[in-house]
């Protein structure tokens, strides 16, 4: 069956991070800690990408989910930090609790465990498939590939930019005006 | 080693605790972190069922398609890095004009 | 296999929990420690403070921090890239060359309404 060897215990280590990070998440009162409660969720996301052997994806999700949107939620916290410490956390605490829980347990039994849960195809990874991080880079440039995305992702960004900086320079210059 | 459905359990999870936070939070900035647990278990679905694809042939010579689950993860962090660019860049906005970054206080274009 | 390549970070997350552990063990057992209503105070011995502590910051710091992510995330598209090069040659050069292109025009933008000035 399931032999319990280092990387069976590294999952176990990474999900109790990724979940009981999500957890911090959505219980915490104060949204500053919440905020380090997310980056530790995302950490147990990047070693979950370790043993699923895609190690660039964990140097990214370091990099740019703890390094970068991390940091973002916690200057917005501060930005409107005189509310963050809100007596009431929740609307629609039970209803929501609920929705949620039913939620996971539909997709466990009813889409995991029967799907794949007795398969025995889905047991063990490929071993000898690792691909690697110039086989990404060749994917997403060449033309059978990814070159389409590729650019358009470009032209999200592009966009994201420019609308960020319109919408949150106009304000800096009405707080300017007061 | 661990076996896909394990992965999915946890990837489940880390949905139902996002769905969670958006639904029930207060705080805007609180439900779009919420989202973000959300994406980042769509996240590790996409690697985790690229790496126990059964029906990637283990040739040298790899195709681009082989990679789709790394490409599309690749691109989620893109999206996601857009989308909490300009929905805190709202949230902001919002906290000025309004005082508030309870979303269900922002009802002035209900009328 | 890749895991045992991954050693020497998990010695560094380990070595770096324990000592900051020790550290934070250390000054909690040796440190005195008694506090008082005049030590907790914001400035000790110092004026009594008017209104909350938290003010809110500017949103200058928040551009500064979103213009980062933007030029943060082209990280996942140059590494590759970057690796792949040589296989790739002069065909991915103008691809990329277009990528970059696209995302000098939100740039320019930027530069242009002064986004990049601190004042």
């Amino acid at each position: 069956m399931i032999q319990f060897d280092f990387s069976t215990i590294a999952f176990f280590v990474f999900a109790v991070l990724t979940l009981g990070g999500a957890l911090g998440v959505v219980t915490n009162r104060n949204l500053f800690r919440g905020t380090i409660w997310l980056m530790v969720s995302l950490f147990g996301v990047a070693g979950l990408y370790v043993l699923l052997s895609a190690p660039f994806l964990a140097a990214v999700q370091v990099l740019v989910y703890i390094g970068a949107i991390a940091i973002l939620f916690t200057f917005a916290v501060m930005l409107t930090r005189s509310l963050t410490r809100l007596n009431v956390r929740y609307t629609r605490l039970w209803p929501s609790a609920l929705g949620a829980v039913l939620l996971f347990a539909m997709l466990v039994i009813g889409v995991i465990w029967p799907v794949f849960g007795g398969n025995e195809l889905y047991n063990q990874p490929i071993s000898d498939v690792v691909r690697t991080t110039t086989d990404l880079g060749v994917a997403l440039v060449s033309g059978e590939g990814y070159v389409l995305p590729f650019e358009v992702a470009s032209i999200l960004l592009t966009g994201a930019m420019i609308g960020a900086i319109v919408i949150a320079r106009d304000a800096d210059e009405e707080e300017m005006e007061q | 080693m661990v076996p896909l459905s394990w992965y999915l359990i946890v990837s489940a999870a880390l949905f139902s605790i996002g769905v969670f936070g958006v639904l029930s939070r207060r705080n805007g900035v609180a439900v779009l972190m919420g989202i973000e647990l959300m994406l980042n278990a769509v996240n590790i679905n996409l690697v985790a069922f690229w790496r126990y694809n059964t029906t990637i042939a283990s040739v040298t010579e790899p195709v681009p398609s082989e990679l789709s689950g790394m490409v599309f993860a690749a691109f989620m962090f893109v999206v996601a890095a857009a989308e909490v660019a300009v929905g805190l860049a709202i949230i902001i906005t919002v906290y000025r004009n309004w005082r508030s970054v309870i979303p269900e206080e922002t009802d002035t274009l209900r009328g | 296999m890749t895991l045992q390549a991954f050693a020497p970070i998990g010695v560094l997350i380990i070595i770096a929990l324990i000592i900051g552990v020790i550290i934070l063990m250390i000054s909690r057992v040796f440190g005195p420690h008694n506090p008082s209503f005049r030590k907790n105070a914001p400035y000790e011995s110092g004026m009594k403070p008017i209104g909350p502590g938290t003010r809110r910051m500017p949103v200058k710091f928040y551009l500064v921090a979103v213009l980062f992510i933007i030029f943060d995330v082209e990280v996942i598209f140059f590494m590759p890239w970057a690796v792949a090069m040589r296989d790739l040659g002069v065909y991915g050069l103008i691809v990329m060359g277009v990528f970059t292109l696209i995302l000098v025009v939100g740039f320019i933008y930027e530069w242009k309404k002064g986004a990049l000035e601190w004042e």
